[in-house]
């Protein structure tokens, strides 16, 4: 079998009972992560998330810690997740506090907390690296995320949390589309921002949290904001932004599980942030609204255009035309011969341009306070912002009627 | 205190020390510059950077490691500045979309290729290997003096001192500019000052930093020392050259402090290990930051 039969095999689910429960658990953990990593996003704090999913660390260590003491295994799935939701609370309290009580700018309470968390995470880590319990505890998992040799338990609990989270951000979306798009607004109506802003992060800190086994803690801010940023690309709009975020997101996360399921040295959550980042690429390059490629391709023509209309214009002139994207232009639009002189084509085409030049400098002389002419920028003809009517008594007015005839 | 100190905690302490320093004296001006993450997302590059410097040469020496997290460092902040422009999205965002893909990229190259010849994983990355940092050659202080011991220190001690020494002096030498355009960038242009030319520098400044604390303590006091000292400093005075002296110091006294915890903390408390001294660095950096948010002087909002 190729590793590209094993990819359809995981794709389409029949790559064993577990690995499908993992992509679906990652699609519906991707989407969720979508659609609540956009409210962030809106919202200018996508990078609080970093801060929530580094301070999960001792919750975790701690967890595994308490559970040994009770006399458990120190690895049951459920208990990590609640310590870890825990701490990474304490930690999104503290930057609201550090930002809120302190002069200290928000970016820096971000920092302080990520890095002093991690940093208590990882001296938990070597305590229980030492305890004889710990040698086999696999937490450095929740760094990167490992979903090979994961418990059917395991995966079964990912997916219906996912699920549910999906489900929260869907009832959620009124209040979190409001906040995001217009605050001030939202206050005015009754919501109360800084809760739903709390919300926001709330979903967020459960999107880490469900996401730690999978993606793992250091890469699973990238689900919250890479979705997002792709969507930003495709409209304008906040609910359809939301959508999108919510499609690109699932699809980066069940593609990237079903990828990673086919060989061992793909680990998941980095394959499911690149092919998150390949979404990304894609719309930034090929995106028709803002995308690089039909931006470049919408001043080029913008570029020809001018080029054409000041090149009709020389022609009415009888200047000579020296510049080389010019002639070019004219000599495509079939508007000039190879010698330079103008066809039939172009001098009807030149007068046109000198006669809507002329309409235009005595419109725009007359009616300077007209908002409809407020679009002029020496392309777009007259005729295509007046009425019929309006164009004949300018016409009218023309002091000497040029190139009509 | 004697030889066995000399030879196995006074060289890791330095290390530890300088790279906090090293880190700690440009985080202030990226602090005061609201680019405090800055500093986040180049400790993630670093990891990309050194596993493509180890798969073009094939071995874990130092200069060549340098080198690709240096070029990792000025990609992800160029690829940054591409997002941000293009996608018309926040700083933040771009951040975190920039170095989340190379880490992750970092990680696929590391598992993808093979690596179990050479010491080089993401636990090291993250955490460092201070504590292995001894002097072998050390008999006790004497060999302070003793060129042939000195020959064996370990490699990151010079390099360390080197790039905190140049960082120093740039600051030094170009104090008054960096005062200038950090406080009032548009005051700066008109009287002069390159201010672009400047935050791209300063940028570099961090990178070096990064890469070379990177090296011998990992990521993590990279980014603690970047953000918690200069932080808890700013609560401290209201006068730039204070609050980097502040800086400096909170910067050595974590270092120190989270060294010695590590080490010796678990053994007065009866455990027989030490735990992560570069993780215990951070937390104390953090606990400084918290005792100066609750009692700082300066801790509160004006204006």
């Amino acid at each position: 079998m190729t590793p590209f039969d094993h990819f359809l095999e995981a794709l389409t689910l029949q790559g064993g009972y577990n690995s499908a429960l993992v992509a679906i658990g990652a699609g519906l953990l991707g989407a969720a992560a979508g659609g609540a990593g956009t409210f962030i996003f809106l919202r200018r704090r996508a990078l609080i998330s970093d801060a929530v999913s580094h301070s999960t660390l001792p919750g975790v260590c701690l967890a595994f810690l308490a559970m040994v003491a009770l006399g458990g295994d120190g690895r049951w799935l459920p208990g990590l997740l609640l310590g870890s939701a825990l701490s990474s609370l304490v930690g999104l309290l503290m930057v609201e506090w550090i930002a809120r009580r302190t002069r200290l700018s928000e970016d820096a309470a971000i920092g302080a907390v990520l890095s002093v968390f991690f940093g208590l995470g990882i001296v938990l880590l070597t305590v229980i690296q030492t305890l004889s319990t710990g040698r086999q505890a696999g937490l450095q998992t929740f760094l990167l995320g490992s979903t090979a040799g994961m418990l059917t338990s395991e995966a079964v609990t990912i997916a219906v949390a996912a699920a549910l989270l999906a489900v929260l951000v869907f009832v959620l979306r009124r209040p979190l589309t409001l906040v995001a798009f217009d605050p001030d607004f939202a206050a005015a109506t009754g919501v109360n921002v800084r809760h739903t802003d709390l919300a926001a992060m709330g979903l967020a800190l459960l999107v880490t949290v469900i996401g730690l086994k999978v993606v793992g803690l250091i890469l699973v801010v990238a689900l919250l904001i890479i979705p997002a940023v792709t969507a930003r690309f495709w409209t304008d709009q906040v609910s359809r932004m939301v959508l999108l975020a919510v499609l690109f997101g699932g699809a980066a996360g069940y593609l990237g599980a079903a990828v990673s399921a086919t060989a061992a040295a793909l680990p998941t959550g980095p394959i499911i942030v690149l092919t998150a980042f390949a979404g990304f690429l894609v719309s930034a390059l090929f995106s028709p609204v803002r995308g690089v490629v039909s931006a470049a391709l919408r001043r080029r023509r913008f570029q020809r255009q001018v080029h054409r209309r000041q090149g009709l214009l020389a022609l009415v002139r009888g200047e000579p035309i020296y510049d080389g994207l010019t002639l070019q232009v004219l000599r495509r639009d079939g508007l000039i011969r190879r010698d330079g002189v103008a066809t039939l084509e172009g001098r009807a085409a030149a007068a046109k341009a000198a006669l809507d030049e002329a309409r235009w400098s005595l419109v725009r002389s007359e009616r300077a306070d007209d908002p409809v002419l407020e679009r002029y920028d020496g392309l777009t003809p007259l005729e295509d912002l007046l009425t019929a009517d309006e164009i004949a008594e300018v016409d009218r007015r023309l002091p000497s009627p040029e190139g009509v005839a | 205190m004697g030889a066995e100190f000399v030879q196995l905690s006074l060289t890791p302490l330095l290390i530890g020390v300088l790279s906090a320093v090293a880190c700690a004296l440009p985080g202030n001006f990226l602090l005061l510059r609201r680019q405090a993450l800055i500093g986040d997302a180049i400790s993630h590059v670093v990891l990309p950077g050194i596993v493509v410097a180890f798969l073009v040469t094939g071995t874990v020496t130092a200069w060549p490691m340098m080198l690709g997290a240096g070029a990792a460092a000025i990609v992800a902040v160029l690829m940054i500045e591409a997002v941000k422009r293009l996608g018309r999205v926040e700083p933040g965002a771009a951040m975190g979309l920039v170095f989340t893909t190379l880490f992750a990229a970092g990680v696929l190259l590391l598992e993808q290729s093979d690596t179990s010849a050479v010491h080089l994983d993401v636990e090291h990355a993250l955490n460092g290997n201070l504590e292995s940092l001894i002097w072998f050659d050390a008999t006790g202080w004497g060999s302070l003096l003793d060129p042939q011991a000195l020959a064996g220190l370990p490699p990151q001690l010079p390099r360390l001192a080197i790039v905190t020494l140049a960082i120093g002096l740039f600051l030094a030498l170009l104090w008054k500019e960096l005062a200038i355009s950090t406080f009032d960038a548009a005051f700066a242009r008109t009287v002069g000052v390159p201010t672009r030319l400047l935050g791209g520098a300063l940028v570099v400044l961090t990178a070096i930093a990064a890469v070379a604390a990177f090296d011998a303590v990992g990521s993590i006091i990279v980014i603690a020392m970047f953000v918690c000292p200069p932080a808890a400093a700013r609560l401290m005075t209201d006068r730039l050259g204070r609050q980097v002296a502040w800086s400096v110091l909170f910067a050595i006294v974590s270092a120190v402090l989270g060294y010695v915890l590590a080490g010796y903390g678990p053994v007065w408390l009866g455990a027989a290990n030490s735990v992560s001294a570069a993780g215990m660095i951070a937390t104390v950096a953090g606990v400084i930051l918290w005792i100066a948010c609750l009692a700082a002087p300066r801790r509160s909002r004006t204006g």
